[in-house]
């Protein structure tokens, strides 16, 4: 039904664009000189036939589902019924219109399930008749004013500049959004949990929060010694550290071998098939690690006489610093390349040699744009998912053994979230709690970051 | 002294070799990384694209069935093939017992029943006849034929009984055992069972999140774009707006996930599970990525073009929507195929809008449950059973395969159509 209705919009806003254009040439061929060229009389009139579907198509979808849920509620109203056991009665009557409903069927929910689907289709077609109306309203404005040959091209570009700023509050929007979707179930977390239990805590064993009956009191003490977030924030540390021991060296070693050293060719082949690596997705780094890396691992352990868990902190970290090892290379390579050549120059003219002047004049020179890539790879590695899910261990475990297993925050979010989530439960809350700690701890790092390396670029150009 | 020099000097040359070494090194390991990794998934991976069949000789015995003389075809369609499939399997050792039976059984897929059927279904003239029928071998047996399950493992480790790889040698032996093309991969959707499972399902499934998420960033991300570049004034909210844009491309995408259940699922009540949810989901991903791209395009075109624009009477308008954009597109173009192709390859948002939910049916739609390519690896890398190690490391390079064709295009666009300013 919508779709007809919103195909028969389009339609309309094609023929007015077509009236608009033709009442254009009606204009000029009595010699009147226009005000602008003639696909703007076309615009002027689509847009006022957009404008107020597009409204009122909003307004429906917000309003409608409620007026129709508090008509059908107004019925139940003077008989006690709680808030969640009336939500539960909507709901029910939704199925039973939509005919999906499996449980045992009462005359009342009957009846509401009727009464719904009326008000439904009142809802339709008084939706239906005033979209019409309001359009045929106001093409018809409109093509009055474009008969008296008033102004077109400027409305029509203040509409498109308006289009294209809103396009650009949608960055802002998303960041509102997940701040939005963090902020609230992050207090209602922390209403159970006392922020310091959560901060200094040393114990993470959220089944424990599984186990309570739901029809009880949330008792917070219980829950004392269940979500204390200090081994996970040890544990992503640890791996990114990991990460971050293989991805450095590696990495910036060869983002300056790929800029002051390797020739054309060398060049034209190694840079791209290193970035390769960042191109991989990190779910197959999870199985590689896994699969590969973790039981090699393990067995190459064995063999020393050390003890090695197959979901060791190393396997997990080490792979991770592969997949980072590209994000450093090209930025530290950038960064490099932006070094003036008159610094490289000097250096050479007092004897010294191509390392001495790495080492010495380029590095320092480059050391704020390396570290804000360096930065840059930390954040994603404390960001990364699927290589902890699927190679670290799932149990928090507070230790600094890379051949241990230790868990994340990221791992524990998804080990929370998969499956089904109930909504106010502290053990989901408390993956939205650790969302948040994430959130911002990569925007503090992201933010510094971007700073940095803006700040360099700026100094050499 | 001179000879103090010279140590000197050729300390200096030795320490400028090594660092060169580490340099070259480094690159090499990078470079040998990426090739164990390449290796490992294709030497798993590559059997999976062949299926082992038994062929079996069934005998389409009408008691048996419980079919009259001259059925229709709907009569073949309701009959009973459970005992003629299990016959036709018993009979492959005439002294087997009761326990051997079972087990001669379980050699095939449960869906042998199935395929005697269709084998009837094609041809119903079969009725009363016997006739060699290929059955999809069990996964455990498929591993061994491949030779990817260690045979000399104690029996009680095994999931192959010795009874079975006795029957299953004799027949390899007598030339009754087949390998293929495995095209069920590409059509099945998923199972429990590694032998039938494809990945129709989430190859569907991350088609249509990719074709929502690009109608959905690609409109978005190159309006505003436009607008920060062309339009928008310097002040301090497009500063905001910019330090907004930069911020979320370096975002988690973890957070992205929450974001869809905490808003998309909790507050809009969309569907779980679906391709929709996630295509939006995986858009606000991409679209700094895209806009990043798209401003880079934008501003690349010279100042010239707008400068000759304006100078014939266009408004700023017609100028950027007549020259700068159309001339930013090839630009433009290839970043939203590089972001798409993250966005392909992303799982752990998907993960929390519940797309790893076991899907068994084909999407026909982005509102139908679906998984994603690699929410298929996840969910088959999570699966104890050894069939479904070659199945992962199979998706692994299919979804490999299209992240290269999608690169390839965007340098394919790139350099065919953008223009270099000199």
């Amino acid at each position: 039904m919508n779709l007809i209705l919103f195909t028969f919009i389009v339609l309309l806003g094609f023929t007015s664009y077509y009236f608009g254009r033709k009442k254009a040439y009606t204009i000029q061929s009595t010699k009147k000189r226009l005000t602008a060229l003639p696909q703007f009389y076309g615009y002027y009139l689509a847009i006022w036939c957009a404008i107020p579907a597009f409204i009122i198509f909003s307004l429906w979808a917000i309003f409608e589902p409620t007026i129709v849920k508090l008509l059908i509620l107004s019925d139940y109203s003077n008989q006690g019924y709680l808030d969640d056991e009336l939500n539960l009665i909507y709901e029910k009557t939704k199925a039973l219109s939509r005919g999906q409903f499996t449980g045992e069927i009462t005359p009342f929910i009957e009846a509401s399930a009727e009464k719904y689907l009326s008000l439904r289709s009142i809802a339709q077609s008084s939706k239906v008749v005033i979209v019409l109306s309001a359009i045929i309203a106001s093409v018809a404005y409109a093509y009055k004013r474009i008969s008296s040959n008033s102004r077109t091209r400027e409305p029509v570009e203040k509409f498109l500049n308006a289009v294209l700023f809103t396009a650009s509050l949608a960055a802002i929007l998303t960041t509102v959004g997940i701040v939005f979707s963090l902020i609230f179930q992050t207090i209602d977390f922390f209403k159970v949990i006392p922020l310091f239990d959560f901060v200094f805590g040393t114990h993470w064993y959220p089944a424990k929060a599984f186990v309570r009956d739901s029809s009880e009191a949330l008792d917070p003490t219980m829950y004392s010694d269940t979500f204390g977030a200090v081994p996970i924030f040890a544990g992503t540390f640890f791996i990114a550290f990991i990460a971050m021991c293989v991805a450095i060296p590696i990495g910036l070693m060869s983002g300056i071998y790929l800029a002051e050293y390797a020739s054309y060719k060398v060049r034209q082949y190694a840079k791209p098939l290193i970035e390769i690596l960042a191109g991989i997705p990190t779910v197959v780094y999870g199985f590689f690690a896994a699969l590969t890396v973790g039981p090699f691992l393990k067995e190459l352990g064995t063999s020393m006489g050390l003890e090695v868990s197959a979901e060791s902190a190393l396997a997990a970290g080490g792979v991770m610093g592969i997949m980072i090892i590209p994000f450093i290379s090209s930025l530290s390579d950038d960064v490099i390349t932006s070094v003036p050549q008159s610094l490289r120059d000097g250096s050479y003219a007092m004897g010294a040699t191509k390392s001495e002047t790495i080492k010495r004049v380029i590095f320092p020179a480059a050391l704020p744009g390396i570290v804000g890539s360096i930065l840059l790879g930390v954040s994603r590695a404390i960001g990364e998912t699927m290589i902890v899910v699927m190679a670290s261990g799932l149990a928090a475990n507070l230790t600094l053994n890379p051949l241990e297993s230790t868990s994340t925050i990221t791992a524990q979010i998804v080990v929370i979230l998969i499956g089904d989530q109930a909504f106010g439960d502290p053990k989901t809350q408390a993956a939205f709690a650790l969302g948040m700690s994430l959130f911002l701890v990569t925007l503090c790092l992201n933010i510094v970051a971007l700073r940095v390396v803006k700040k360099y670029r700026e100094k050499y150009e | 002294m001179n000879k103090n020099k010279e140590q000197l000097l050729n300390k200096r040359y030795k320490a400028e070799q090594r660092f060169r070494l580490y340099g070259q090194s480094a690159i090499f390991m990078a470079l040998l990384f990426l090739t164990i990794f390449i290796f490992k998934i294709f030497s798993t991976g590559y059997s999976a694209f062949q299926k082992t069949w038994l062929i079996v000789p069934v005998t389409f015995d009408a008691e048996l069935m419980m079919l009259e003389q001259n059925p229709s075809k709907e009569d073949i369609q309701d009959a009973d093939y459970y005992d003629i499939a299990l016959k036709s399997m018993a009979d492959l050792d005439p002294n087997a017992n009761e326990d051997q039976e079972n087990e001669l059984k379980r050699m095939v897929s449960y869906f042998f029943e199935k395929e005697i059927k269709n084998e009837l279904l094609n041809d119903p003239s079969l009725i009363g006849k016997t006739k060699e029928v290929y059955l999809t071998a069990s996964d455990d047996l498929d591993q061994v034929f491949k030779g990817n399950y260690p045979r000399d493992l104690p029996e009680d480790q095994r999931r192959v009984s010795d009874y079975q790889l006795k029957i299953f040698d004799q027949l390899v032996a007598n030339g009754k055992v087949e390998s293929k093309f495995n095209i069920s991969f590409f059509t099945n959707a998923d199972s429990r069972e590694a032998e039938l499972a494809g990945i129709a399902s989430s190859f569907m499934g991350s088609i249509f999140s990719i074709l929502v998420c690009l109608m959905i960033a690609f409109p978005v991300a190159v309006l505003a774009a436009i607008y920060l570049e062309e339009f928008a004034p310097k002040n301090r909210f497009t500063d905001f707006i910019e330090v907004n844009i930069n911020n979320l491309a370096a975002v988690p995408s973890i957070v992205f996930g929450l974001l869809g259940l905490g808003v998309l699922l909790a507050i809009f009540q969309l569907p779980r599970s679906t391709p929709l949810v996630g295509g939006i989901t995986l858009s606000l991903m991409t679209l700094p990525t895209i806009i990043i791209a798209a401003r880079a395009s934008l501003k690349a075109v010279p100042p010239s073009i707008r400068e000759a624009a304006l100078a014939m009477g266009a408004s700023r308008m017609q100028t950027t929507m007549h020259h700068t954009v159309p001339l930013s597109m090839p630009g433009t173009l290839s970043g939203t195929i590089i972001g798409l192709a993250q966005a392909l390859g992303e799982t752990a948002p998907l993960i929390l809008i519940g797309m790893v939910a076991f899907v068994n049916t084909i999407p026909g739609s982005p509102m139908d449950p679906a998984a994603s390519l690699p929410v298929q690896i996840y969910i088959w890398a999570e699966s104890a059973e050894r069939g479904f190690v070659e199945k992962v490391s199979a998706c692994i390079m299919v979804l490999l395969g299209f992240l290269i064709t999608m690169n390839l295009f965007a340098q394919i666009i790139r350099h065919k159509f953008e223009k270099k300013w000199s």
